[in-house]
Formats: structure tokens, C-alpha cells, sequence
């Protein structure tokens, strides 16, 4: 086996290069984020009405620290009453305040929520860290900044609506119902929230199980905002609160983002309602390489695309699709930089790769790796020494990958990379396309009508040309297919919080 | 007389319409032929009656279940000869299957014709409806919907505008709901509308031809294919119409039209993968409840509208860039910036 590397230089017996030695040069003293001044409550309330209340069901379930399994604090667990009420609370200030609220009034209280966010983004990023086991330079660096634009960007929407539409007359919704993830806990919340409160819609917000802290943070902040009472209404749980939620009758719109299954349960379940809904769902994406490409900008473009937030990225590109004739090229720089990649502590700002998001996730990533293994794909993993303790997976990427493969066609939600490979542009389209799913593609080569080529005939709400990962809040973002309908970003996102009369 | 004024009859059960020779239906003939019999004029000249068929693919085809239902017509109508009785094809499940698969055979090459081709096609049908608009205006006379002269013929007019409004559209809609995003970064950034692809569409009742071309050409305006189920009680004048579509450089599977009862095949079409939209204007909210159920598996965009939406339609607020833009999709692309 021969493979040509970028000087055209040919290596012999490429079956397994050797090993890259760096020596001692790589390793990293560890350089933690302070967190004495993050002070966690031990006990967390629902937000209702304004007011942080005991939930009806008097229940409470842990939220643990991923990376160390360690319990942060207990929080509220809302039953269909606690729902309820919030719905209530979020009509009646629908009804009293925020629909008769100029849109000039409504921008700026959107714009204290943005200016608070970016006052206290450390404190969150660290929350955010802790809770959900993301690398601080992620949180800090993504996470945070883009939040408190999406609420900047939104807020001046608010008293300009008129001009969003062509012309054509728009109202509000009423009451949202929205069903955060996981693995953006915070921005997602802001995604919903911003756009929703900019179009002047009140709204019941739930926040992931696993990561709810950050939410009921920014419910501190829209309370130091001072909003009316009952414009944001945060209630913490698991599915059934999303489902009380989802299906309360006082509920106007729902929007979703996670995973395909769940998506489709609730789009069922609204059926007849004259809800409004908007779905944000799972995504298989393609990453096709072509000869071409500018390789090492690629290959950084992958790990990226990959390894971003430990491959819990709906948008994640988990299949790289590379041309024939560079494959082996591509796999052995993959190799190499898959090695170089820190993995452990979220909160050491050295770290690429955290932990993984929860024992259920992880466990459904070593299921999926086991049947990549048993399906006959040759499995890399990273040569990482990971934590005793805490939730933790080794950046992994496949090659020998079938299209038929569970890897290929599932969504891992892991840091779990399949290679496939194509020989003409036409065979690109054509696996890339092959798939339920149609969030996001990239696209690697050097020459620009081939990228506008691709950009055409690939199935997906967004497509990066030589990059990857890029997100802004003037950008929609949304899926073809069934990575579900609507877009969230830009004036087309605004369309999911209005109808236009 | 009355019999012949009924604008639709239901054949009775499926083995029966399959026949078609009932006891019923027999007497019934037998006493319309008594009473025209005394009208016969030996030396007259007989006229030709159309088989009506439904529209797949840019053929006219019988439906493959072989049944049909009944549209009775009114005799005298605009100076011409109609038939007593009319057999149109109701569609079955496996019809409905065929048109999805003729509509995504389509779709490549209707959704890559360049917009100003497709604005260009659309006016086409636009005076070929002009050319046949007494045609037209007939058909829906005889359709029964209470139609007079006037009527009908304002019907008529109005379709054949919205046909220009659309054919003027094609071109238009990108630029209004396309973006160039100021990202925060060394990037480029836009996004532009795309069709969907197979759209099943279950046009309204009434109006007739001004609900089906209201609720159809958006959607191929947009670059999507189309699957529809023609209301039941004037499907002749749908039929008519795809004689317009298919004399008016259209592309065959672009808009299929299926004839039949829209309870029986649109279930099927919203369970069907390769359908991505379905858009339903029906009063029957058990049957638009049903489609939102069952668009689900696939994550469909179900639209669906009751009966006031439907009334709409006759108004200038029955067309606009609203109707486009629920069937298109936003694709966003980046490019980093930098030399």
C-alpha cells in the first residue's frame, strides 16, 4: 500500500505508518479555570410568573458534573401543573404586557438581556463547562459570544418587523413552547428566546435534564432585566415536562431541537392542534474532500467538524467523504492530528476534547463504535490516556466504512468520524445526499465553481465551503428533510415566530 | 330532469363502481333515454364524448384500479352538446404511488430549468388558457356549482390572471426572500431559496379551476413538482385544465393530477418518503388532522387550511409571495474571505 503525500513524495508500507513522536514537547501543564467565583445553589426552582416557586410535584433530580460524576445541585422537577402554570403565567403576559409592548420597548429589554449575558459570560461558561462537560474554550470562545449576539442581533429586529416581510402584515403567536438540548444548553435556549421575544411572543422555556443550570441562569439575568412577569417562564424536567409542555393546550408554538425521534413524536402529536412548529433535528452531514482541496486546511476543517463540542453537533460533518485518490493521504493526517488532540478536564483551557455530555450518551457511542468494529470497518482512535473518573470517549474515525454501515447512516452524536470515499463529483453528490437527514454539508476544493457546484445539489439547510462549524445570528440555520423545518437565524428565522396575515 | 342536473354521483361500493351495471343505474338510464328519446333527430349529427382521464407524468391515463366514479352533466350547456354522464377515473393508492414517482422523476430537470424559464412556461399556460377560456368557462357552467354565465366566466379570468401573476414571479420571489448574512467574521455568507421537491397538494372543492390554479402554480413556481388531488365534484374542469398544462411546454410529471376521493389517497401520499410537503385545503378536519399525523414519519411539512382559508383564495389575498415561499427551503452558504 502506497500513499502520496502532498510533495508527491511515496511512502511504502502504509498499512500503519509509524507513530509520530513528539517527545515531551506536546504535554501541557494543566491550567485550570478558576471557579471560586462561581457559586452554584444547591437547590434550583422553577421560574414561573416571575417568581422562583417549589415545584407542584415537590420532586427533585440531580444534575451531575460529567467530567467527575460529581452531583452539582438538585433541580425542580416540573409535573403537568407546574407546566400549567407557566403557561398561564406566559399568556397572561402575553395578554397584559408584551403584545401591547412597542416593538421599540420590547428591543430594549432583548438588549439588557444581551448586555448581561456578555457581563457574566465567564460565570456561565464555567456553569456551562461544569454541567455539560465542554471545553472552557469552547464555552467561553463559542458558547457565550454567540449567545449574547443572538440576543443583540434579535433585539433590534424588535421595531422593524414591519420591514422583514415585504410589506405584508404579520402578528405574533402568543404563547412558545420550546425544548432546548444538551449540547448547546445556553445558546439554544438563546436561538428560541431571542427571536421569539424580539417578535413579541411570551414563552414557557425547558431546558435538557442533563444541563439545565445555564438556563435557569439566564433566567436570573431576565429577571435582573426586569421583564414583565411571566414573559420568560423556565421549567426544568425531562421528557414528560417537555411533553406537558409540547402538548398543553395553551401552547401557540412549539419549537424543538433534538433528536429525529423525539421530533417526530411531537409533530404527531400536534397534529390537529393548529399549533405552530418548528423541528431543528439530527443531522448526518457530509464532509467531501476533494483532491484539490488545500489538505491541511481540510484536515483542521475536519477535526473541527468532528471533534467540535465532542461530536454532540447536530451539524457535526460525521461522514468525511474524500476523494479516492487522497484517501490515504487524508487518513494518515487525521491520524496524526487526532493524536495531538487534549482530551479530559473541561475546565483546563488546554483541552480540545471534554467529557461526554451524560452515562446515557456515552453509552450509545460505545454501542454504535461497537457495531462500526463488528460491521468490519478499521477503527483509529486517538492514543489518549483519558480520566478514571467521568464520562469520556477517544476521538475515533473509521475508514473502510459501507454506506449500509449503522456508522454511515446513524446519527453517533459522539466524536466518531466514518471515511468514505468517492472517485467523481457525481458519486460525491450522490452519497452525500444519501441520507434521511439534510442539516449541513461541507465542501473542501480549491476551485470555486466546483464548491457552487456542490453548494447546489447537496441536500442541506447549510453548506461550508472550505470551513466548517461557522455559525452567526444573521445566518438562518435549519435542515432539509428530516433534520426537520425552519430555520433559526437571519429574517427567514423570524418566520417561525410570526404569521403573516 | 333532476337527475341531470346532480353534478356528482358517487358510484355506490368499489365492486359495483367497477361495473358500473346496477340495477339502480339501469333504471335510471332507462328513463333518461324515454324522456330524450322524444328530442331524436334521426339525421343529426352525433357528437364525440371525451373520456376523461387523470394527468401523470404528461400522459392521460385511466386510473390502474380500473374504477371510476360518475359526473352528471346538464345537457344544454353554451351552445353545446353535453353528455349525460360522465366516468372519471378514481384514483387509487397505487395511482397515487405512480404520480409521486413521475413527480420526483421531475424534479431534477423542472427545479434546474433557469427561473426565467419556468416564468416563461407559466405564461405559456397562461394563454393557453386564454385560447380555451370559453372552454373553460363552460366546463365550470356545467360543473354545477351554481355557476352562471357571469360567473364562470369571471372565474375563468381570474385563473388566468393568477397565471400571469405567478409566470411573473418565477423570477422575482429569490431576490426577496434570499440574504446576504453579515456574519461577524472573515466570511462570506448568504442564503437563497430552494424547492422542496414532490409537494402533494389537495386542492380545495371550490372554486374549482381558480382553487386549483391558486394552490398548484405557487408551488411550481417555486421549482417544486407536484402531486394533486382534484376536487371531486368538478373534476372534469381539472382534467380540462391539465389539457392546458400539457399544451403549454410543461414538462410531463411537473403536476400530476389524480382524480377520486382525496379521504382515499392523500393518507397514502402523506405517508409516502418521497413526498416532502403537503399542502391541504380541505374542510374535512379529521382529513387534514390525519395528514399532519401522518406527514410525520418523515418529518413532512404539512400545511393544511379550512375553509376560510379557502374562501381566500378568490380574493387578491388568494395569491402572493407567501404562497411560494412555504414550499421553498433556505439553504445558507459560507465561504471564508481572505487572500
Amino acid at each position: 500500500m502506497t500513499a502520496e503525500n502532498e510533495k508527491g513524495l511515496v511512502h511504502e508500507g502504509q498499512a500503519s505508518p509509524p507513530a509520530l513522536d513528539f517527545g515531551r514537547a506536546w504535554e501541557y501543564a494543566p491550567s485550570p479555570e478558576a471557579t471560586d467565583h462561581v457559586r452554584i445553589a444547591p437547590r434550583q426552582e422553577l421560574y414561573v410568573g416571575g417568581r422562583w416557586i417549589t415545584p407542584r410535584s415537590g420532586r427533585y433530580f440531580d444534575t451531575v458534573n460529567p467530567a467527575t460524576e460529581e452531583k452539582l445541585a438538585e433541580v425542580a422537577e416540573a409535573d403537568e401543573r407546574d407546566v400549567d402554570d407557566a403557561v398561564q403565567a406566559a399568556r397572561r403576559a402575553y395578554d397584559r404586557y408584551w403584545s401591547k409592548m412597542r416593538g421599540s420597548e420590547r428591543a430594549k429589554y432583548v438588549f439588557r438581556i444581551a448586555r448581561a449575558l456578555q457581563e457574566k459570560a465567564r460565570e456561565l461558561a464555567i456553569v456551562e463547562s461544569l454541567d455539560g462537560g465542554k471545553p472552557i474554550k469552547e464555552s467561553r470562545d463559542v458558547d457565550l459570544p454567540l449567545a449574547a449576539a443572538h440576543f443583540f442581533y434579535h433585539a433590534g429586529w424588535a421595531d422593524k418587523l414591519d420591514y422583514a416581510f415585504q410589506g405584508r402584515a404579520w402578528r405574533s403567536l402568543g404563547v412558545a413552547g420550546q425544548i432546548i438540548p444538551w449540547n448547546f444548553p445556553l445558546l439554544m435556549a438563546a436561538w428560541k428566546l431571542a427571536p421569539a421575544l424580539a417578535c413579541g411572543n411570551t414563552v414557557v422555556l425547558k431546558p435538557a435534564e442533563t444541563t439545565p443550570l445555564t438556563a435557569l441562569l439566564l433566567a436570573r439575568i431576565i429577571e435582573e432585566a426586569e421583564l414583565p412577569p411571566g414573559v420568560v417562564n423556565v421549567v426544568t424536567g425531562a421528557g414528560a415536562t417537555g411533553a406537558a409542555l409540547a402538548g398543553h393546550p395553551g401552547v401557540d408554538k412549539v419549537a424543538f431541537t433534538g433528536s429525529t425521534e423525539v421530533g417526530k413524536k411531537i409533530q404527531r402529536a400536534l397534529a390537529g392542534t393548529k399549533k405552530k412548529l418548528t423541528l431543528e433535528l439530527g443531522g448526518k452531514a457530509a464532509n467531501v474532500v476533494f483532491a484539490d482541496a488545500p489538505i491541511d486546511q481540510a484536515i483542521e476543517g475536519i477535526i473541527n467538524g468532528i471533534y467540535f463540542n465532542q461530536g454532540h453537533v447536530c451539524c457535526a460533518g460525521s461522514r468525511l467523504l474524500v476523494e479516492e485518490s487522497v484517501h490515504d493521504l487524508v487518513v494518515r493526517k487525521l491520524e496524526d492530528r487526532i493524536a495531538t488532540l487534549r482530551v479530559g478536564d473541561p475546565l483546563d483551557k488546554n483541552t480540545d476534547v471534554g467529557a461526554i455530555n451524560s452515562r446515557a450518551q456515552l453509552d450509545k457511542i460505545r454501542e454504535l463504535v461497537a457495531a462500526g468494529e463488528s460491521e468490519g470497518a478499521q477503527r483509529h482512535s486517538a492514543p489518549c490516556v483519558l480520566p478514571a473518573r467521568g464520562y469520556f470517549f477517544a476521538p475515533t474515525f473509521f475508514t473502510g466504512v459501507a454506506q449500509s454501515s449503522r456508522i454511515a447512516r446513524e446519527e453517533i452524536f459522539g466524536p466518531v468520524l466514518s471515511v468514505l470515499t468517492f472517485r467523481t463529483p457525481d458519486e460525491a453528490v450522490e452519497k452525500a445526499n444519501n441520507t434521511m437527514y439534510g442539516l449541513s454539508a461541507g465542501v473542501w476544493t480549491d476551485k470555486g465553481a466546483k464548491i457552487f457546484w456542490m453548494a447546489q445539489r447537496l441536500k442541506a439547510g447549510v453548506v461550508w465551503g472550505n470551513t466548517y462549524n461557522k455559525f452567526d445570528p444573521s445566518s438562518p440555520f435549519g435542515g432539509y428533510k428530516e433534520s426537520g423545518f425552519g430555520r433559526e437565524g437571519g429574517r427567514q428565522g423570524l418566520l417561525a415566530y410570526t404569521e403573516l396575515l | 330532469m333532476s337527475s341531470r342536473t346532480t353534478t356528482t354521483k358517487e358510484a355506490t361500493a368499489d365492486t359495483v363502481s367497477a361495473t358500473g351495471l346496477t340495477g339502480a343505474s339501469r333504471t335510471m338510464t332507462s328513463a333518461a333515454i324515454t324522456a330524450e328519446a322524444d328530442g331524436f333527430d334521426p339525421a343529426a349529427r352525433v357528437s364525440v364524448n371525451k373520456a376523461y382521464k387523470m394527468y401523470v407524468g404528461g400522459a392521460f391515463v385511466r386510473s390502474e384500479s380500473g374504477r371510476y366514479f360518475q359526473e352528471r352533466g346538464r345537457g344544454e350547456v353554451g351552445g353545446s352538446a353535453d353528455p349525460l354522464v360522465v366516468n372519471v377515473p378514481r384514483g387509487s393508492r397505487k395511482d397515487a404511488r405512480d404520480a409521486v414517482l413521475a413527480a420526483k422523476n421531475a424534479g431534477d430537470g423542472w427545479a434546474s430549468r433557469t427561473a426565467y424559464n419556468r416564468g416563461q412556461i407559466l405564461y405559456r399556460l397562461a394563454e393557453v388558457m386564454e385560447s380555451r377560456r370559453d372552454e373553460l368557462r363552460t366546463s365550470l357552467e356545467r360543473g354545477g356549482a351554481g355557476h352562471h354565465g357571469a360567473q364562470a366566466a369571471h372565474e375563468v379570468e381570474s385563473a388566468i390572471d393568477r397565471a400571469v401573476y405567478y409566470a411573473g414571479f418565477c423570477d422575482k420571489y429569490q431576490a426577496l426572500v434570499a440574504s446576504l448574512n453579515p456574519v461577524a467574521g472573515p466570511h462570506f455568507g448568504f442564503s437563497w431559496p430552494e424547492p422542496m421537491g414532490v409537494v402533494a397538494v389537495v386542492a380545495p372543492e371550490r372554486p374549482a379551476l381558480l382553487g386549483l390554479v391558486s394552490t398548484v402554480l405557487p408551488v411550481i413556481a417555486g421549482g417544486n413538482t407536484c402531486v394533486v388531488i382534484a376536487g371531486s365534484e368538478d373534476a372534469r374542469t381539472a382534467v380540462l385544465w391539465c389539457e392546458c398544462l400539457a399544451t403549454s411546454d410543461l414538462p410531463g410529471g411537473v403536476v400530476n393530477l389524480l382524480t377520486g376521493q382525496a379521504g382515499e389517497m392523500a393518507p397514502h401520499l402523506a405517508r409516502h418518503r418521497e413526498v416532502i410537503a403537503v399542502d391541504a385545503w380541505s374542510d374535512d378536519s379529521e382529513l387534514t388532522a390525519a395528514l399532519e399525523r401522518e406527514g410525520s414519519g418523515n418529518v413532512k411539512r404539512v400545511r393544511t387550511h379550512g375553509p376560510e382559508d379557502t374562501a381566500r383564495l378568490a380574493t387578491e389575498a388568494g395569491q402572493g409571495l407567501g404562497f411560494i415561499e412555504r414550499f421553498l427551503e433556505t439553504k445558507t452558504v459560507w465561504h471564508p474571505v481572505g487572500v
